[in-house]
């Protein structure tokens, strides 16, 4: 019985346990809902949940547990030779495709079920045979893979044959037990009450355990990075020179140092331009502009950041280059190319515009109307009042803000790929193209390299370096914003 | 207290620091205050009392243009103070609001030092030369509000480390600070425990020998305490005004009487 059959049982048998539950537990009560602990949809879904929650709970962990049995089984039917010439690994996946070619073959009908159980490779081409229907095999198919294959076919059969027995009689199970238990004095809505609330942590784990393997898996491979490579040299390397056939130089300051010149070009355009017109809007705009202005900024926001690069190679860089290139208006000849950290650390400015704006924006509504009142009634200006008392009182939140849009520009790939160039340097020009961290994780990973190599490892390395630093800023924004919110509370 | 003996012998304009006629306030559509009319003396307390939502803070707020604050908020009529319409297009309302202070129903410190909170309108208004200037200003309002004893040694801690009467009394400091001719209080003591209210009045009933003063507020007692005046609003309209005692004792309008015997509001 497949997986969608399994579930379609269960829903089949949920549904019928809620209404079975439900009318069990008004006749309990003599037809009179006021007689019940609990309103009778709660009895209902008590049945819903018995029979789901443990035949699932069965369901994922067989889902696990087989295909890592299954292999045990079938690389104990390979033999060391085998095994010998190429790797254990590289066979049970030849194996994987026989078996999964076979399935193709059954089920187009050009192999009955007997038949493709009983195929020898003596007989047969079965490369040939399945290379007819699609799929295409690498090399000859020995007799052993073929009856490995067809040994994993059997068991996985049987495996999904008691995976549905055991799936459904624990549901079976559950609702039986369920339906038992219903009754008017049943404690139906407490106990749903406690199901929702573990519903609701096994989400809650879900996100944090993911979480937690991500970072894992960064430690992981950092470590096993710098066995390979001194963690000296790729902190204090100023030359960053991969080469692929070894000998590279892995040095992170030239990237960390783009990286931190764009994010400062970009705080500069964006915190000026974005605390301004979060100013405005939340202190001048009428009701009327604010209600078109703000939505309007909130669409910079959702635009994605490869449309921005695009806009940085194609308007921004050129448009750059026209003024201050070699035969620029200015000719000053400042920009060789269109790509360059001015450019990058530009538009990421502008990206990060609403993202300013609209945190300040927030922090700034949070000042107490009767500040601005108590001002106002002293005499002050609007500008004074704004300058003088909002503005001191909204600083440390608006700081979180610049920390947190400094932690997204550290962080930001598309634009500076597209924006920034491509050559490591370590430079103080902005209008030479260096290259960030996330620029460079994108290019380590996307060449054909041996993912055991340290040209490979290293953007492991370099994620962990990224993450901590924008976990670093994360932190102190939180803090000082959190800080800030107790202070009119 | 209450030199003036009969009430209509000194309802009469000519001694008269704020004179309101025809008063119309509306909120958009909404007609909150209607047809006021009224003379406030100087150097006198004026209690105006009603039920809630019967427009008092509204109409002190006319006093001082805080309405203009308020998109929706339009003011019509004639409010003279010092027989100079503060509603005429010349006049500055920040100017108007340094001469007219105001005081808060919830204590609203600035977030900075108790000095700086002083200093702030001062500071503003240009209103000293010099440090030394600006010390004495800060010094004589604390004194005046009767704090310089509890704060004069930690004058650059926070002015919202204060306790809630503490923190009004440095609101009305803050006030006094840029010398206005009339305070505004809108419920200055519905934050504050009996203690700090108390305080609070006696400096109202010092105050008053220097300033102009009006205050909003729904206690009674706390109206035949410190005001020589009272003014009645109700529903808008404001239902009749007069020394404070005649109110109080004999009331005019049966809505008065209603509202001062606790039948309603
Ligand atoms: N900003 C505003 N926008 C719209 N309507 C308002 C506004 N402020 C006050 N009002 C309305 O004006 C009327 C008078 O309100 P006001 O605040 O002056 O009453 P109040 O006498 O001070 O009441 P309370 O004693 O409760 O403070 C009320 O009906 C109120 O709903
Ligand atoms: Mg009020």
């Amino acid at each position: 019985m497949s997986l969608g059959y399994i579930l379609l049982a269960l829903l089949v048998l949920s549904v019928i346990g809620y209404v079975l539950g439900r009318s069990k537990a008004v006749s309990s009560a003599g037809g009179d809902g006021r007689r019940l602990h609990s309103l009778p949809g709660y009895y209902g879904w008590n049945v819903v949940l018995a029979t789901l929650a443990p035949s699932l709970l069965v369901l994922v962990v067989w889902l696990f547990v087989q295909p890592a049995y299954i292999n045990t089984q079938v690389a104990s039917l390979i033999s060391q030779e085998t095994v010998a010439k190429s790797s254990l690994d590289l066979v049970l996946s030849d194996v994987l495709r026989v078996a999964d070619g076979l399935d193709v073959a059954v089920e187009s009908g050009a192999l009955s079920q007997e038949k493709a159980q009983a195929l020898s490779a003596g007989s047969v081409d079965v490369r040939a045979l399945l290379g007819d229907l699609g799929v295409a095999l690498a090399s000859e198919v020995t007799d052993e893979i073929l009856h490995a294959a067809q040994a994993y076919r059997d068991i996985n059969a049987s495996g999904e044959f008691y995976r549905a027995i055991l799936v459904l009689a624990v549901a079976i199970a559950g609702f039986a037990l369920a339906i038992a238990r219903t009754h008017k004095d049943f404690r139906a809505r407490n106990v749903v009450e406690q199901a929702i609330k573990w519903i609701l942590i096994a989400a809650a784990s879900i996100a944090i355990l993911t979480t937690l393997g991500i970072i894992l898996s960064l430690i992981f491979n950092t470590v096993e990075f710098f066995k390979i490579y001194p963690a000296s040299e790729f902190f204090f390397g100023t030359v960053w020179s991969p080469s692929f056939g070894g000998g590279s130089e892995l040095g992170i300051l030239p990237l960390i140092w783009a990286t931190l010149y764009i994010s400062f070009i970009a705080l500069a355009v964006a915190v000026p331009i974005g605390l301004f017109a979060a100013i405005y809007l939340s202190e001048y705009a009428t009701p009327a502009v604010r209600a078109i202005a703000k939505p309007l900024l909130e669409v910079l926001a959702g635009i994605p950041t490869i449309v921005y690069g695009l806009f940085a190679l194609l308007t921004v860089g050129p448009l750059l280059v026209d003024v201050l290139g070699n035969d620029g208006l200015l000719g000053v000849g400042w920009m060789q190319g269109a790509s360059s950290v001015f450019t990058a650390g530009f538009v990421m400015g502008i990206m990060l515009i609403p993202f300013v704006s609209s945190l300040s924006d927030d922090i700034i509504n949070a000042v107490p109307q009767a500040m601005r009142d108590g001002s106002l009634g002293l005499g002050a200006t609007h500008s004074e009042t704004v300058k003088q008392v909002i503005l001191p009182a909204a600083l440390p939140g608006i700081v979180g803000a610049i920390l947190l849009a400094a932690s997204r520009a550290i962080g930001e790939t598309m634009i500076v790929v597209l924006g920034a160039g491509a050559a490591a340097r370590l430079s103080v020009n902005p209008f030479e193209a260096m290259t960030t961290v996330t620029a460079k994780i994108v290019s380590q990973l996307t060449g054909d390299a041996d993912f055991a190599s340290p040209e490979a490892l290293v953007a492991f390395a370099l994620g962990m370096t990224l993450f901590v630093i924008t976990l670093g800023l994360n932190i102190i924004a939180l803090y000082i914003v959190r800080k800030y919110r107790e202070q009119y509370d | 207290m209450n030199k003036i003996s009969s009430f209509d012998e000194t309802n009469d304009m000519t001694d008269s620091k704020i004179t309101a006629r025809n008063v119309q306030v509306y909120y958009g559509d909404t007609h909150a205050i209607k047809d006021v009319s009224i003379n406030i003396k100087p150097q006198a307390v004026t209690a105006f009392i009603g039920p809630s939502g019967c427009g008092k803070s509204t109409f002190l707020r006319t006093i001082n243009r805080m309405n203009d604050t308020i998109d929706i908020c339009r003011v019509e009529g004639k409010i003279l103070i010092d027989d100079e319409d503060i509603y005429d297009p010349k006049v500055d309302p920040v100017q108007l609001r340094a001469k007219v202070g105001m005081v808060f129903q919830k204590p609203n410190p600035f977030p900075k030092s108790i000095y700086d909170n002083v200093a702030y309108g001062p500071r503003i208004h240009g209103l000293a030369r010099n440090k030394s200037e600006l010390d004495e200003i800060i010094e004589s309002s604390l004194q005046k509000a009767g704090l310089w004893a509890e704060v004069k040694d930690r004058l650059h801690a926070p002015g919202t480390g204060l306790s809630g009467g503490q923190q009004q009394r440095l609101c009305i400091a803050r006030a006094i600070a840029v010398s206005p001719e009339v305070i505004l209080m809108d419920e200055p003591c519905s934050a504050l425990d009996p203690i700090a209210t108390a305080k609070v009045e006696e400096l109202i009933d010092e105050l008053r020998e220097n300033y102009t003063i009006v205050i909003v507020t729904h206690s009674m007692q706390q109206a035949a305490r410190v005001s020589q005046r009272t003014a009645f609003f109700h529903l808008g309209v404001l239902v009749e005004e007069g020394l404070t005692q005649d109110i109080f004792t004999s009331p005019r309008d049966k809505r008065t009487e209603d509202y001062i015997t606790g039948r309603f509001g």
